[in-house]
């Protein structure tokens, strides 16, 4: 069986982590995959450091530990930098994902001497611009995509939009902001 | 038509609720069980369901009213985990004794101390001599396929007996994995109503529930539950027979993987065995003879289909989830080995204690054990028969 | 429908019911607790008013009332508590000590 893409996230409680995570499943599975995506919990507070993780395949994946070799991390909380060994275990061959202003360049002397990708997307920023408020999930989730090409972009895309059609029927306008958020997030990703 | 989906377990047995839509809901939360009830709460206040949702200030008392509702000839379901299911000690052993087919979706969970929210088998293998069915799941799919035939089986006439439906907290209870879920029309049609021959709220037949048993009778009403567990082999193996003709799932008492050629296996239950699996897929891959066992029903124990199962293993590692401080070993493993003992050749069997309080469970801990049956096989010497694994040392 | 006349304590054990379920009412009347009595009361006919009082106050539903009007002890299920002769406000019942015949 080919081996299935593993995601691991990084974020804090109430940021909204595990809803991104849970976010990735729901759209691989809208394209055809067999998907994991679960928590893992400590103390459950706002704040606390909190992750979560994606098995994405083409075939049902039956371990349930879980994930130690991620080909991707996406950290969701630029501040976990400094308490979280956050490239643990991180394949070299895949990618980092880091949500804040700084380029990968400036980036990377933080991450522990990881030679893979580093990418980073001002998820904040896009957020407050789309959506007028600081929801760094729909932006932190399409760059994961892009970088990580678990999924088709276009087909991606399309599936979102109708998830957040349904979601927010009562609520059109927050449509718009979440598939600018999309957009522009995949666009503005910085792959280094 | 069947319907893909994603689900979590907590949200695949809320929807099995849904489908079922029972008379009467015992709720009360507990981390990981709370979403059981949250999500049915939705179903409710959108009228959904025609449950009666009864809101109660602890488990005992939800215990309590599914007893109570079960009595009256009502469809009774509640979901609880660790120290929830320690509350409703007992009452779990009235509703078994008072032969009432009270289903309650366990989310497995640790119990205190110290204080913890995340799995192990602690809380159910706690009460595995409350006479209640167990049935385990290794994953969303199975926590959704259990619970829809645990009704069939409980309520058979020849059973009546409460059923305990568990699966794994946060591992399988949080995690989101496709799911295949049935019709709903199909669901009515394979759970069908209850329909009990006395129940209290029968106008024409007055009935009394629970007296006192004296000792000249309350031997002979513990032999009534003894027999009723024996009917529950028969009904439960029909019961997953008819499930698989509905879904293409069929279930048994266990499933084995890889077993029939292997010379060593590990036999497990509940999510780990999904690991294990992925491992003896990898070790078959390398060469060796290995394969596993994932009991699904504990209770009743089928302890002469295991036998027969594991006979011509030449080593073999029972994996228990819970901790019973014997210095011998944990449940499963005692079991196990007593349904191995009277077979003329039985394979040398270690028991391992893991996973307690969340310790994960990895593809390289099973490899660990499988390396350890090597061993055994190799120098035909067992070593420790206890043990523990993925503690720091 | 099995009745609980029927069950005893030399009853098979597949012979009592699931769960014990009791199928009708009224069944502690199969229950001789008259034999549990040390003490008897002795209801005296001549001096008793029928004011009934004894009635409520009698735990065990042992006297018996037929329009309007108490009858002796039922002592079937009368054990011997002496309620009734402590409330009788007319000294109507006597109470004393069992005698039995049989030994």
């Amino acid at each position: 069986m080919k081996k299935p893409v593993e995601i691991r996230w990084h974020g804090r409680g109430g940021q909204g982590a595990k809803t991104a995570c849970l976010l990735l499943a729901d759209a691989a599975f809208s394209s055809g995959k067999y998907v994991q995506g679960f928590p893992e919990y400590g103390p459950e507070r706002m704040g606390a450091p909190i992750t979560a993780y994606n098995r994405i395949s083409d075939e049902r994946c039956t371990v349930h530990s879980n994930i130690y070799n991620p080909d991707y991390v996406v950290v969701v909380d630029e501040t976990l930098l400094e308490s979280v060994n956050v490239t643990a275990g991180l394949s070299n061959e895949g990618a980092i994902i880091i949500n804040t202003e700084k380029t990968p360049e400036e980036i990377r002397p933080m991450l522990n001497g990881y030679s893979g990708k580093v990418c980073t997307i001002d998820a904040r920023r896009i957020s407050e611009e789309t959506l007028g408020k600081n929801f760094p999930n729909t932006p932190m989730l399409a760059a994961a995509v892009k970088v990580s090409g678990v999924v088709e972009p276009n087909r991606f895309v399309s599936d979102m939009k109708a998830s957040f059609q349904h979601k927010f029927s009562t609520k059109p306008q927050v449509i718009e902001g979440n598939m600018n958020a999309l957009a522009k997030s995949m666009r503005e990703v910085q792959i280094g | 038509m069947a319907k893909r989906d994603r689900l979590s377990g907590n949200e695949a047995v809320a929807y099995a609720m849904k489908q079922i839509d029972p008379d009467v809901m015992g709720a009360f939360p507990i981390t990981p069980s709370t979403e059981i009830p949250q999500y049915f709460a939705q179903y409710v206040a959108n009228g959904e369901v025609n449950t009666e949702y009864v809101t109660v200030e602890s488990e005992h008392s939800s215990m309590s009213t599914c007893i109570g509702a079960e009595a009256a000839g009502a469809r009774a379901v509640t979901a609880t985990s660790s120290c929830g299911l320690a509350l409703m000690w007992e009452l779990l052993y009235v509703a078994s004794s008072s032969r009432l087919p009270v289903t309650l979706a366990c989310v497995n969970r640790a119990l205190s101390g110290p204080i913890n929210i995340n799995n192990d088998h602690s809380d159910s293998m706690g009460a595995r001599d409350a006479g209640w069915i167990q049935i385990y799941a290794e994953n969303n799919q199975e926590a959704y396929d259990n619970y829809l035939q645990a009704m069939p089986i409980g309520e058979n006439p020849a059973v009546r007996l409460p059923v305990m439906v568990c699966q794994d907290g946060f591992i399988t209870s949080h995690a989101v994995e496709n799911i295949e879920l049935c019709d709903d029309a199909d669901v009515k049609n394979f759970v069908g109503t209850y329909e009990p021959e006395h129940y209290l709220l029968k106008h024409d037949n007055p009935l009394a529930v629970g007296p006192y048993g004296v000792s000249p009778y309350y031997m002979d009403a513990k032999m009534g539950q003894v027999e009723a567990m024996k009917n529950a082999k028969e009904v439960i193996l029909a019961v997953g027979k008819k499930f698989g003709e509905m879904t293409g799932r069929s279930y048994g008492f266990f499933e084995t993987y890889q077993l029939e050629d292997a010379e060593s296996a590990v036999l497990l239950i509940g999510s780990s065995a999904g690991t294990a699996r992925a491992t003896v897929d990898k070790l078959r891959a390398q060469g060796k003879k290995v394969g596993m066992l994932k009991l699904r029903v504990f209770r009743p124990f089928p302890a002469e289909e295991l036998a027969a199962a594991l006979e011509h293993l030449k080593a073999l590692a029972i994996l228990d989830k819970a901790e019973s401080f014997s210095n011998a070993g944990g449940p499963l493993g005692a079991e196990v080995r007593g349904a191995l003992y009277d077979l003329d050749h039985h394979p040398k069997t270690i028991n391992y204690v893991y996973g307690l309080g969340g310790r994960d469970f990895r593809v390289q801990d099973c490899e660990t054990i499988f390396n350890a049956l090597d061993e055994i096989i190799r120098t035909g010497n067992t070593g420790a028969r206890y043990r523990h694994l993925g503690q720091r040392e | 429908m099995k009745k609980a006349a029927n069950i005893n304590e030399q009853s098979k054990w597949y012979e009592l019911t699931p769960g014990c379920e009791i199928y009708e009412p009224g069944t502690a009347r199969l229950t001789i607790t008259g034999e549990w009595r040390t003490q008897t009361p002795t209801w005296e006919e001549s001096r008793c008013k029928q004011c009934l009082l004894c009635v409520p106050y009698c735990p065990d539903s042992s006297i018996p009332v037929t329009d309007g009007k108490r009858l002796d002890f039922d002592f079937d299920h009368c054990k011997g508590c002496g309620i009734c002769a402590k409330v009788c406000p007319f000294q109507a019942i006597t109470f004393h000590k069992e005698e039995h015949t049989d030994g």
